[in-house]
């Protein structure tokens, strides 16, 4: 592939001969683009997300349920076969047998979805949110002031605390939904839960072939 | 008059294109994460959270659609020293041998008992095994805890991911949950997979 010529010299003779080496690349082109290619489909360029959750401590778990304003508790349940249901503030005794109160709503985003009800009732710092946002991608405030900032913006006293409570058959993607939404709706405040007799007890009430009650009772 | 047509040559100089795939090449050698090999396929569900994982220092748990869990830890020194430790606890003593086997394994999934055995066999055979192995989690032989406790001994900065599969039933999910509460350890990331924020 190296390719030499030879160039004439004037003929003397017993002078050396001057070569012009001249080095064919084409191969060299096709095994570095080869390699390029191996290289380019091995490697993971974007990094996986994640959504980052702090679960409550077990013990002061208690205590800080009671304080909760009724008019802020917002309780999402999440049933079988990927239905949702939501209810709001705590229940009473006599709200067990009640299905209307559990009203029936979905993620995608309509009218009747969990984020319609949540973005009316969170609608203040939804509103700051956007501002701060704006503010961000303007460049005016530091990555650093701005979660700062959204943190101070969630503290909010009016907006809903969202308490998510699954049952036995739901499954981690409606758990990640749920999750989503409250990254969606800015809530401050939301917890994963443990399924209460009672929510179960609405439930069965709701559906009641659905199974809901048997699995408390194995319990 | 005849106008003879001169001949030239099609040598095109190929050094400059050389010089350019090259510089690719080193670019695309520095950057490449290689796709790790993982022992099930998971489908992590979406979510609009735009945090990256960090680089380093992660513990991840994987969660198959039935329930079955593997670990994998980022560090080599870091799985060595896991296996020793965790040998100790249940009185199994690895040879070098086997605990640098295991140190080059990306993700592990076997329980304890089977250890042994498992690190064994040849690379091929491993793979085929460990889809139908995988921690034991239930409360009554809690091994995913013992991993998890001695990993954090191991290595303090551990950061805890769980990847789980989106159709993964919730209570299997509550069970990783929970022992992590066990452990104390309250802080940790779901991995998901990119969706588009919705106009709100």
């Amino acid at each position: 592939m190296a390719e030499i010529q030879e160039k004439d010299s004037g003929g003397k003779k017993g002078k050396q001969k001057k070569f012009n080496v001249r080095v064919d690349f084409t191969p060299m082109v096709d095994m570095n683009m080869l390699l390029i290619t191996f290289f380019m489909l091995c490697t993971t360029m974007s990094k996986p997300q994640t959504m980052e959750i702090a679960m409550p401590r077990k013990d002061v778990d208690i205590k800080e349920q009671e304080k909760i304003k009724d008019s802020r508790a917002v309780t999402v349940l999440l049933g079988k076969e990927d239905r949702v249901y939501y209810y709001l503030g705590m229940l009473k005794t006599e709200d067990y047998e009640n299905p209307e109160k559990l009203v029936e709503t979905n993620f995608s985003g309509d009218e009747k979805s969990l984020r319609a009800l949540l973005l009316g009732r969170n609608r203040e710092v939804v509103e700051q949110m956007k501002e701060l946002k704006l503010k961000k991608d303007n460049l005016e405030i530091a990555d650093s002031t701005y979660r700062k900032q959204t943190i101070e913006i969630k503290k909010n006293k009016e907006s809903p605390i969202v308490m998510i409570k699954a049952t036995e058959f739901a499954t981690y993607r409606n758990l990640v939904d749920a999750l989503d939404e409250m990254n969606i709706c800015s809530i401050g405040t939301y917890a994963i839960m443990d399924i209460a007799p009672g929510d179960l007890r609405l439930l069965y009430n709701r559906d009641p072939q659905a199974g809901y009650e048997v699995v408390k009772e194995e319990k | 008059m005849s106008k003879k047509i001169k001949k030239k040559s099609t040598f095109i100089d190929m050094t400059a294109m050389s010089d350019v795939t090259v510089l690719l090449l080193t670019f695309f050698m520095l950057t490449a994460t290689f796709v790790q090999k993982e022992p099930v396929q998971v489908n992590p569900p979406q979510s609009v959270s735009e945090i990256k994982i960090p680089e380093t220092n992660i513990v991840s748990v994987l969660v198959e659609p039935n329930g079955k869990v593997y670990m994998s830890l980022d560090k080599q020194p870091d799985r060595w020293e896991l296996l020793q430790k965790m040998g100790e606890h249940y009185n199994i003593t690895f040879t070098p041998e086997e605990l640098k086997k295991f140190s080059l394994l990306s993700s592990f999934g076997v329980p304890i008992n089977v250890m042994k055995d498992f690190l064994a066999l040849p690379t091929e055979e491993q793979d085929k095994q460990i889809i139908n192995l995988g921690i034991p989690c239930d409360s009554i032989n809690n091994q995913f805890r013992e991993w998890m406790r001695y990993a954090k001994i191991v290595n303090r900065d551990l950061v805890i991911a769980i990847k789980a599969d989106g159709g993964t039933p919730y209570p299997l999910v509550k069970d990783i949950m929970e022992t992590l509460q066990e452990l104390k350890e309250y802080r940790y990331n779901l991995i998901t997979s990119l969706k588009n924020m919705p106009e709100i």
